[in-house]
């Protein structure tokens, strides 16, 4: 039984907090920004910006903020992943 | 009421049990289809364990946006969920409440008698009303002065009731101590009967007594009292005789040490504690909360037990919606992992609560957190309130951004 779990959870496990974003991100169509389609480069970048400041935002500056680089990039690779 | 008896006959009877096959798929079973537990469910099954998920109703009924119920800006109707995208996602779902917990021998007793084994259990009831934690306020008292703190025909009864009241006539919100449900949630009730209250009964007063002297996002909510209400809020805390210690429900009356306060209508939010199944299994400590390891969400008390949502110890994340998702879908990833016989993954979650305080006018408190010292803590320099100076156009875009939060959490846990 921990060989067929093992397989179909490796593909999906996802890295520390990256669940917690489609709590707010979801279809398209939201006033909230849709993050489906968007390359794990634009994300690392976004993320970057809100954490340095250099993108002003009401809410992301505040998440952004909690998560390290390499936090941050691991999150970025995973829903960046996703369709 | 589950007695502690139940749960021994269980455990008495478990010496009994068949030991499961080695074979066998590992199955989870979620107790409570709320905002956790359904999320817990959704992402279990993602992850390729086998769930069944045990909830009593067939609509869940969504507290986050009742508050704009009772003053007539949406229907209860639009609060209202069922369960058929989780049915077809692969999650069974048993209609029936867990009313016994066997810890030892892994087994659920249900309200139709029957027995459901588990390898592990993810247990997300809520909340229970504390109906024995403020004297004069039972269930009973209730229908007189709603507490509207479980949405539901509580929500409809006191809409009616502010539908009903003259013009003049003083509302009065009583605030429990910490912790409870959604700790901006009285304060955004607050605003929006103001707001409510401005166009239909102007000459209406509102008063909160508070039992602590500190609330979520006060400065942003008593500007906002200032700029959008002036005169109509007033906020009395502990220390200014704001404790309510007893409730007179026929004469609407809330006593505190300081005197006595009539309302023409009266919301009280009641004490609360973690829902009563959590109780009765023996996952609740002396708090009547549920402690839990923060990486695992493991309960403290019983093994194979997770516990996510309101009704666990969380830290210093608030009782929100927001929360119960996030926690929801860390535990099953440390619930798939702990079956591969892996450990559970680093652990990293976010709470975001937004709060109404007019159509147009929204604020929000935001937390990134991480286990430290045993418990789910504030990571530093993340997080905070949207800024006390924000120009009208921000308020107005977070309140666009709340709604938009609400119809997302819903599609992604329902939909
Ligand atoms: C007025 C108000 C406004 C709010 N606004 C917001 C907001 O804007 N944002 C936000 O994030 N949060 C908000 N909240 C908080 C939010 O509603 C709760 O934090 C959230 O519902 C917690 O989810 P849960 O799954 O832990 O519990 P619940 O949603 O209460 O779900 C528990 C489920 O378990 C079931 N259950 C209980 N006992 C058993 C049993 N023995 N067997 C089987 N099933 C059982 C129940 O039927 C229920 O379906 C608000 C709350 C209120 C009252
Ligand atoms: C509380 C709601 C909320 C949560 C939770 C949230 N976001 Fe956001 N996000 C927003 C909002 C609102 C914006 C628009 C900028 C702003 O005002 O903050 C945004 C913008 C973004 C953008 C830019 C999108 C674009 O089209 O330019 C990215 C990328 C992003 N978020 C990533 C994330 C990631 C990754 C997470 C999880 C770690 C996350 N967000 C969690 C609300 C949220």
């Amino acid at each position: 039984m921990i060989v067929i779990l093992a397989a179909v959870a490796a593909l999906t496990a996802p890295p520390p907090g990256a669940t917690a974003c489609s709590g707010c991100h979801g279809a398209p169509g939201s006033a909230l920004p849709s993050l489906r389609g968007k390359s794990e480069a634009d994300i690392l970048a976004a993320m970057t910006a809100f954490r340095t400041g250099a993108r002003p935002a009401t809410v992301m500056d505040r998440i952004a903020k909690g998560f390290s680089e390499d936090e941050t990039r691991a999150i970025a690779a995973w829903l960046g992943s996703r369709k | 009421m589950i007695g502690r008896r139940t749960v021994l006959a269980g455990a008495a009877a478990s010496a009994f049990a068949a030991p499961a096959l080695a074979a066998a798929k590992p199955k989870v079973v979620v107790i409570g289809g709320g905002f956790a537990g359904v999320a817990a469910a959704r992402e279990l099954q993602r992850q390729g364990v086998a769930v069944t998920l045990v909830e009593p109703n067939p609509t869940y009924i969504a507290c986050p946006f009742s508050n704009e119920v009772l003053v007539g800006l949406r229907e209860l109707s639009a609060q209202s969920f069922g369960y058929d995208a989780v049915r077809r996602q692969g999650v069974a779902i048993k209609r029936a409440s867990v009313t016994g917990v066997d810890p030892t021998a892994k087994r659920l007793t249900l309200s139709d008698g029957s027995k459901l084994n588990y390898d592990r259990a993810v247990l997300t009831p809520g909340i229970d009303i504390n109906f024995t934690g403020l004297k004069g306020y039972d269930e009973a008292a209730s229908e007189f002065l709603p507490h509207a703190w479980k949405a539901g025909p509580q929500t409809n009864l006191l809409r009616r009731q502010l539908e009903a009241m003259d013009d003049g006539g003083v509302v009065l919100i009583s605030a429990p101590a910490n912790p409870f449900r959604c700790p901006p949630g009285p304060y955004e009730r607050a605003s929006l009967i103001a707001w409510w209250l401005k166009t239909h009964k102007p000459r209406s007063k509102l008063i909160i007594l508070d039992a602590k002297d500190a609330f979520s996002k006060q400065r942003l909510f008593q500007n906002g009292w200032t700029a959008l209400y002036p005169g109509m809020v007033e906020w009395v805390g502990l220390s200014s005789g704001g404790k309510v210690i007893e409730v007179d429900a026929k004469a609407r009356t809330l006593i505190t040490d300081f005197g006595k306060h009539t309302g023409a209508v009266v919301n009280v939010i009641p004490p609360q504690r973690a829902g009563k199944i959590a109780q009765a299994a023996g996952a609740a400590d002396r708090t009547e909360w549920c402690p839990i390891d923060p990486v695992s969400f493991e309960s403290k008390l019983l093994t194979n037990i997770h516990i996510v949502g309101d009704a666990c110890i969380a830290g210093g994340m608030p009782k929100s919606a927001f929360s119960a998702n996030a926690q929801a879908k860390a535990c099953a990833t440390a619930v798939a992992a702990l079956l591969r016989g892996q450990p559970a993954p680093p652990v990293k979650l976010i709470n975001t609560c937004y709060s109404l305080m007019s159509p147009t006018y929204g604020i929000s408190v935001a937390g990134v957190y991480a286990p430290a010292n045993g418990l789910l803590t504030d990571v530093p320099n993340a997080g905070g309130t949207s800024p006390l100076d924000a120009p009208a156009a921000v308020r107005a875009s977070e309140a666009a951004y709340a709604q938009a939060w609400f119809k997302t959490i819903t599609a992604e846990t329902f939909g």
